[in-house]
C-alpha cells in the first residue's frame, strides 16, 4: 500500500496543514513506511471480534440537568486572537455550512 | 442542448402530471432542557454573546463532555411518540470537519447507532383541491442526538450572508445546546400534494413536539429547523431520481414553497435531458426559489468514529417504559377524542383545522362554552374579523374565556346575536371583558316587558295601516312594526320577543 | 542542608514537616535552589513558578501552625507535566501553537494537588502533545538525562522524569498513552506508573489519544509513587470515563512488599530481537530475584502482543487527528497569516503548519488516513478489534498468574539526535509498554539495575489486571527493597551526569 504524494497532499488539505513542497516529499516517504508497518493489523483474523473502545465496560454515565457556573465573556474571550462586539473575530469563511 | 438556466421551471401542475415527487425531511429540534447537552451552561435563547459558555462548550483543550440525562429522556420521549424502536445499546460518534462555529472542529453526534429508529407519523393533509382531507403516513428513519453549533455574524458583505463577507464574528452561546435530528424515509405517492404534505408533516411534528414538552419549537427562533429533500422520477417509474437538499427553510410556508419550487425546477432540468445535480441548495425567502450552495470540491468525508470521551448509552427497559407511561395525550389522539366528543364530521374538523381554530375552540369549551357555541363564534364573526384585518385567529385580541362568556350571554338570552357582535367588537377594541363592554356600552337586551309593551303600543299607534293589516291576518306585516320597535330601543330589544308582543297585542298570538 | 533535603524522599519530607523538623518553605527553597543549580543543563521545566510555590508553601506552614489537619503530602513539591491546565501558569503542551496560553480553568488533577497542599514547582517539558519517546519533539528543546546529559530522558513525560531523577523535585506527574511515564522512568532510573485507565481524571488533561491517555506518578521510590497515586486518583463527574470505584490500596501494597506465593508470568513476545543484551540480562536477574523472594515464575504467552504496536499507531493517531483539530487559531493560541484578505481556511492551515512540529503533523495525517471512508474498516476498525484480542490475551494470562513482567523498554537511554529523524525507530521504544495502554490495565516500571555495556538504568515492567494496581506496587516494592539492599543504597546515587558538569 504505497502512498502517493498526491494522496499526502490531500491528507494535508483535509487536516488543514499548509505543508511546503519539501515537507510533502519528506512526509510522503515517511508515511508510506509507517502505513506499511501498521497495515500488519490486517493479518489478524478478527471476523467475529467486537471492536473495543473502553478499558472499563461502563454505560450510562450522566449528569443531571442542573445549571453550573460558567465562564464570563471576559474569560471566554481573554485569549482570543481577535475580538469584536464581544465575539470571536475570525477571517472570512469560504465554505457554506 | 443548452443547460437550463437556474430560472427555468415547469409549471407545477404540468410537472406533477409527468413526474412523481419523492420528498424527505430532516428536522432539527433544539431541546428545551435547562442546560446544554454536555455541560452545565444554561440553555437559553438570547443571552449576551459568549456569556453562556464554559470550557466544555468552548471546546477548550482538556475539556470533556458529560451527557445530560434529561436530553436522553426527551429524545426517547420523541422516539416513542413517533412509534420508533429505542436502541438498547448505542454510542455517540464524532463528525469531523473544520468550521469556525464548531469549537472542537468536530461535532459530537450519532452515526450508525442512532438512539431511535423505524417509526412513523400519520399526517393529515387538509389543504387538498377537493377539500377532502388526505391521510399520509410518513415513515421515520431515525431520531438521534447531537450538539448544536455556535452562531456567526458575517460582516462586511451586502447581504449578511457568507457570500462577499470580509470576516465573521462568532458567538458560542448556542454551541452545545442539545439538538435532536429527525429524518424521514423517502415519502412517495403524494403527487400534487407533495408541498402540502411536507408542510403538514412539519406542522404536525411541531405540534407533537410541543405537546411532548420537549421544545418550544419556534421556527423563527431556530429551535425547529427543516431541511427539505426532493427528487423526481417519471410517473410510474420505480427507481428514485437524484435528490437535492434545501436549507434555510425557516417557516411552514417556506417548506411548502421550497418543495413546490424544486419540483418545478427539477422538472425543467429533466425535461431538458439534463441530470439533476446532487447538491445542497439555499431557499430564498424573498423569491420563493432555491439557489445553488457553494460548490464543494468533493463530497464531505466526516471520518466518523465512536466518541472515545463518552461511554455507551444503554437505556434500561424499565426507564423506557416509564417514559412511555408518562407520555402526554398526543395531538392526533386528542383531535380524535375532541371530534368524537363534539360529534363533528371529518369535513367539520378540517374546517376547524384550516382556520387554525382547533385549539381556540377547545380552550373555549374548557372555559364553559358549548362546542357548537364555540365553533359558531370562532368560525363565524371572529374568522371574518381576522380575515378583514389580515391576521390569524390567534392574533386577535380576544381570549377563549371572553368568547365563552359571550356565548353564555347569548344562550341565556341576555344578548342577542346582534348585540353579541357589538360586544365582540368592543373587546377587540380593548374596552375590556365582555361584561365591561356590555356595561360600558349599555348593550343589555331590553327584556323588561313593561318597557317593551310601551314601545310596542307606540309603534302600533304610530302605524295604524300596518297594524290593521296584521289584525287582518297578515302576520308577515308585523315585521315592519318590529323594525320600528327595534329602532326605538336602539336595537337592544330581543326581536323575537317584540314580534311576540306585537302579535299578542293585535290578536294574532 | 539544602542538598540533604533534595535527597530525601517525599515520604521522608512529609514526615519531617509533620514532625516540625523542617518547614514547607525550607523544603521548597531547597528545591528551587537545586533547580537554579542544574536546570540550565537538564531543561526539565518549561516554566518555574518560584513565587507562587513559595506562597503555597507558606500557606501550608501557616495552616500547620494553626493546627489544621493536612493531607499526607502537604508541602511536598512536585513537577507537573505541561499537558495539565493550570490557571496560574501557562500550559503549552510543548507546542508553539499554545505558546503563552493561560487556561481559564484548572485540571481536576491540578485541583487535587492544590487541595492536598502540594507545591507545584512548575510545568515540566514534554514531547509536543505527548507524542514521542524522548522530549526531542518539544517545540522548546529537549530535556536531558541526569545520568548522561547527552542522552534523552525518555518521553513524552521526559521533563518530569528528568526533574525527579535530577533531584529537582521528589515527585513528578506525567501522562502515559503508549508508555510515556514508564519509559522515561526506566531510562532515568526512577519509578513510573500507569494506573488503570480512568483511575485519575482526564478533565483538564489536553487530549492526545482519549481512550489511552492516563495521568500517573513518577518518583524515586515505590512508596512515594504510591502516595502520589493515591493523592491524584479518584472518580470525577467531569470525566465520563473516570472509574467510579475507590482507588486500589496502593500505599498499603507498597508497604507490604511481600511476593511470597505470588504467581509471576514472563511474556515471551516481549523479548528477543531489538532488545539490548544488557537490558535482557538485568531483566532476567530481576525475575530470578523475584523467584528467590518466594514468587512462582512461569512463561505466559500473549500471542497478539506482536500486533500491539501497529494497532496503537493506528488508534492513537486517529484519535489525535480529531483531538487536535481544535487548534486552528480561531479562539486561542497562535494565529498566523491573518492579513484581512486570507480566508479562515487558509489562516487555519498556515497556523497549524507553523504551530505543529513534524511528529504531530505525521500523526495527524496518519490518523486522518486511517479514519477515511474506504479505509476505516481496514485500519482503525481492524485496530480496535486487535485491541479486543490483546485485552483477551491479558485476561487469559491473568487467569494463570497474578502479574506479568517484561523489560519496560528494549534499550537504555539513547543519545539525543540518534532517532530524531527515524520515526519507526523511535516508535520501537514503546514495544513493551503499549499492550497495557490498549487494554487499560495497570502497569509500573521500577529500576532493576544498570546495563553493563553503558552503565545506564534498566526498568522492570510489572503489569497487573484492571483495577489491581496495588499488585504492581507490591512487587515493585519488593524488588526495589531487595536491590537497594544488595547495592547498599539507592540506584540514583550512581547517577553522575550532573556531577561532572557534563553539558550536552
Amino acid at each position: 500500500m504505497s502512498l502517493a504524494r498526491a494522496e499526502v497532499a490531500h491528507l494535508a488539505r483535509l487536516s488543514r496543514l499548509a505543508l511546503g513542497e519539501e515537507e510533502l516529499d519528506h512526509f510522503a516517504s515517511q508515511l508510506d513506511q509507517i502505513i506499511s508497518a501498521v497495515a500488519r493489523v490486517q493479518e489478524v483474523a478478527a471476523d467475529q471480534i467486537p471492536p473495543m473502545t473502553h478499558a472499563v465496560p461502563v454505560t450510562n454515565v450522566f449528569r443531571e440537568d442542573v445549571e453550573l457556573p460558567c465562564l464570563g465573556p471576559g474569560q471566554a474571550l481573554s485569549q482570543a486572537p481577535a475580538v469584536e462586539q464581544q465575539r470571536f473575530r475570525v477571517p472570512r469563511i469560504l465554505a457554506e455550512d | 442542448m443548452s443547460a437550463p438556466t437556474t430560472t427555468d421551471v415547469v409549471p407545477f401542475e404540468d410537472a406533477v402530471a409527468r413526474y412523481d415527487p419523492v420528498i424527505g425531511l430532516e428536522t432539527h429540534v433544539e431541546l428545551g432542557t435547562n442546560t446544554k447537552m454536555f455541560c452545565g451552561c444554561a440553555n437559553r435563547f438570547g443571552g449576551e454573546p459568549n456569556s453562556l459558555v464554559c470550557p466544555v462548550c468552548l471546546g477548550l483543550p482538556g475539556s470533556l463532555p458529560v451527557v445530560n440525562r434529561a436530553a436522553i429522556e426527551y429524545t426517547i420521549r420523541i422516539g416513542l411518540a413517533l412509534n420508533c424502536s429505542i436502541a438498547s445499546w448505542c454510542r455517540f460518534a464524532r463528525k469531523n470537519y473544520f468550521y469556525p462555529d464548531m469549537p472542537k472542529n468536530f461535532q459530537i453526534s450519532q452515526y450508525d447507532e442512532p438512539l431511535c429508529t423505524d417509526g412513523w407519523l400519520d399526517v393529515t393533509v387538509h389543504d387538498t383541491p377537493d377539500g377532502q382531507p388526505r391521510a399520509v403516513r410518513v415513515e421515520i428513519e431515525r431520531v438521534h442526538l447531537e450538539e448544536d453549533t455556535g452562531k456567526s455574524l458575517h460582516m462586511g458583505g451586502a447581504t449578511g450572508r457568507i457570500h462577499g463577507a470580509d470576516y465573521s464574528l462568532v458567538d458560542y452561546n448556542r454551541a452545545g445546546i442539545p439538538l435532536v435530528e429527525i429524518v424521514t424515509k423517502p415519502v412517495t405517492g403524494t403527487g400534487e400534494l407533495a408541498p402540502a404534505a411536507a408542510r403538514a408533516y412539519v406542522a404536525e411534528l411541531r405540534d407533537l413536539l410541543r405537546a411532548l414538552g420537549v421544545s418550544d419549537v419556534r421556527m423563527e427562533e431556530g429551535s425547529l429547523r427543516a431541511d427539505v429533500n426532493l427528487s423526481l422520477k417519471p410517473t410510474g417509474a420505480t427507481e428514485f431520481g437524484t435528490r437535492t437538499e434545501t436549507k434555510n427553510v425557516n417557516s411552514l410556508r417556506s417548506v411548502e414553497r421550497a418543495v413546490r419550487y424544486e419540483i418545478e425546477r427539477q422538472a425543467a432540468v429533466l425535461d431538458a435531458g439534463q441530470r439533476v445535480v446532487q447538491e445542497t441548495r439555499h431557499f430564498q425567502e424573498s423569491t420563493g426559489t432555491t439557489s445553488r450552495g457553494r460548490s464543494k470540491e468533493e463530497a464531505q468525508d466526516y471520518r466518523y468514529f465512536p466518541e472515545p470521551d463518552l461511554v455507551p448509552l444503554a437505556p434500561p427497559a424499565d426507564w423506557v417504559e416509564e417514559i412511555r407511561a408518562h407520555l402526554p395525550e398526543l395531538p392526533a389522539a386528542r383531535q380524535a377524542r375532541l371530534q368524537a366528543e363534539w360529534g363533528l364530521s371529518d369535513k367539520d374538523m378540517a374546517a376547524l383545522h384550516n382556520a387554525g381554530a382547533l385549539d381556540l375552540v377547545a380552550e373555549t369549551v374548557v372555559a364553559g362554552a358549548s362546542p357548537a357555541g364555540a365553533r359558531k363564534w370562532w368560525l363565524g364573526e371572529l374568522a371574518r374579523t381576522a380575515n378583514d384585518s389580515g391576521t390569524d385567529l390567534a392574533g386577535l385580541r380576544i381570549t377563549p374565556a371572553d368568547v365563552a362568556r359571550v356565548s353564555a350571554l347569548v344562550e341565556s338570552g341576555a344578548l342577542t346575536d346582534r348585540l353579541a357582535r357589538q360586544v365582540i367588537e368592543g373587546v377587540l377594541a380593548g374596552e375590556g371583558t365582555p361584561d365591561d363592554v356590555v356595561a360600558g356600552r349599555a348593550l343589555a337586551v331590553v327584556s323588561d316587558d313593561t318597557a317593551l309593551t310601551a314601545a310596542v303600543d307606540e309603534a302600533i299607534a304610530g302605524n295604524p295601516d300596518v297594524a290593521e293589516k296584521v289584525r287582518g291576518g297578515k302576520v308577515a306585516a308585523a315585521g315592519a312594526l318590529v323594525g320600528v320597535v327595534m329602532k326605538a330601543t336602539q336595537g337592544k330589544a330581543d326581536a323575537s320577543r317584540v314580534k311576540q308582543l306585537i302579535l299578542d297585542r293585535l290578536g294574532q298570538a | 542542608m539544602d542538598t540533604e533535603l533534595t535527597r530525601l524522599t517525599a515520604a521522608e519530607l512529609a514526615a519531617a514537616m509533620a514532625a516540625g523538623e523542617v518547614s514547607a518553605v525550607e523544603v521548597t527553597e531547597a528545591h528551587l535552589a537545586r533547580i537554579e543549580a542544574v536546570e540550565a543543563r537538564l531543561h526539565a521545566f518549561l516554566y518555574v513558578a518560584a513565587d507562587r510555590a513559595r506562597a503555597v508553601a507558606r500557606r501550608v506552614d501557616d495552616r500547620r501552625a494553626a493546627g489544621d489537619v493536612l493531607g499526607p503530602l502537604a508541602g511536598v513539591p512536585l513537577a507537573l507535566k505541561d499537558v495539565f491546565t493550570t490557571t496560574d501558569m501557562p500550559t503549552t503542551c510543548g507546542s508553539r501553537i499554545l505558546d503563552g496560553w493561560q487556561p481559564p480553568y484548572d485540571a481536576t488533577v491540578t485541583r487535587r494537588l492544590r487541595q492536598a497542599g502540594m507545591v507545584i514547582l512548575g510545568k515540566s517539558n514534554m514531547d509536543e502533545f505527548a507524542m514521542g519517546s524522548s522530549t526531542e519533539n518539544s517545540a522548546f528543546g529537549p530535556s536531558h538525562n541526569p545520568w548522561d546529559l547527552r542522552r534523552v530522558p525518555g518521553g513524552s513525560s521526559g521533563g518530569s522524569a528528568a526533574a525527579v531523577a535530577g533531584f529537582e523535585a521528589p515527585l513528578g506527574i506525567g501522562t502515559d498513552t503508549g508508555g510515556s511515564i514508564r519509559q522515561p522512568a526506566a531510562v532515568c532510573g526512577i519509578v513510573g506508573v500507569k494506573p488503570t485507565y480512568g483511575g485519575s481524571s482526564r478533565y483538564g488533561l489536553v487530549a492526545f489519544a482519549s481512550s489511552l491517555d492516563t495521568p500517573g506518578p513518577l518518583a524515586r521510590t515505590v512508596l512515594d509513587a504510591a502516595l502520589l497515586h493515591e493523592a491524584m486518583s479518584g472518580h470525577d463527574p467531569c470525566d465520563s470515563t473516570s472509574v467510579d470505584a475507590p482507588a486500589p490500596p496502593v500505599v498499603a501494597a507498597a508497604r507490604q512488599a511481600d511476593v511470597s506465593g505470588l504467581r509471576i508470568g514472563v511474556v515471551p513476545e516481549l523479548s528477543g530481537d531489538g532488545y539490548q543484551p544488557g537490558v535482557l540480562a538485568r531483566f532476567t536477574e530481576a525475575v530470578e530475584l523475584l523467584e528467590s523472594l518466594g514468587a512462582k515464575v512461569a512463561e505466559v504467552s500473549c500471542p497478539h502482543f506482536g500486533y500491539a504496536l501497529p494497532a496503537y499507531y493506528l488508534i492513537a493517531p486517529s484519535e489525535c487527528s480529531s483531538n487536535l483539530a481544535r487548534f486552528d487559531g480561531m479562539r486561542y493560541g497562535l494565529r498566523v497569516g491573518d492579513d484581512d484578505t486570507r480566508s479562515a481556511e487558509e489562516v487555519m492551515s498556515l497556523t497549524r503548519e507553523a504551530g505543529f512540529g513534524p511528529e504531530v503533523k505525521r500523526r495527524i495525517m496518519l490518523g486522518t488516513y486511517a479514519l477515511s471512508s474506504g479505509y476505516y474498516d481496514a485500519y482503525y476498525g481492524k485496530a480496535q478489534q486487535v485491541r479486543t484480542l490483546i485485552t483477551r490475551d491479558f485476561e487469559a494470562a491473568f487467569e494463570q498468574v497474578d502479574v506479568l513482567v517484561s523489560p519496560t523498554t528494549p534499550t537504555t537511554a539513547f543519545p539525543i539526535g540518534e532517532r530524531a529523524d527515524d520515526p519507526m525507530a523511535m516508535y520501537l521504544a514503546d514495544l513493551c509498554t503499549i499492550p497495557s495502554n490498549l487494554a487499560g490495565n495497570a502497569a509500573l516500571s521500577v529500576p532493576c539495575g544498570l546495563a553493563p555495556e553503558d552503565g545506564l538504568p534498566v526498568g522492570l515492567q510489572i503489569m497487573a489486571p484492571v483495577l489491581a494496581d496495588d499488585r504492581c506496587y507490591r512487587v515493585a516494592a519488593a524488588v526495589q527493597a531487595a536491590l537497594d539492599s544488595r547495592r547498599g543504597g539507592p540506584l540514583l546515587a550512581g547517577a553522575h551526569g550532573l556531577d561532572t558538569g557534563d553539558a550536552s
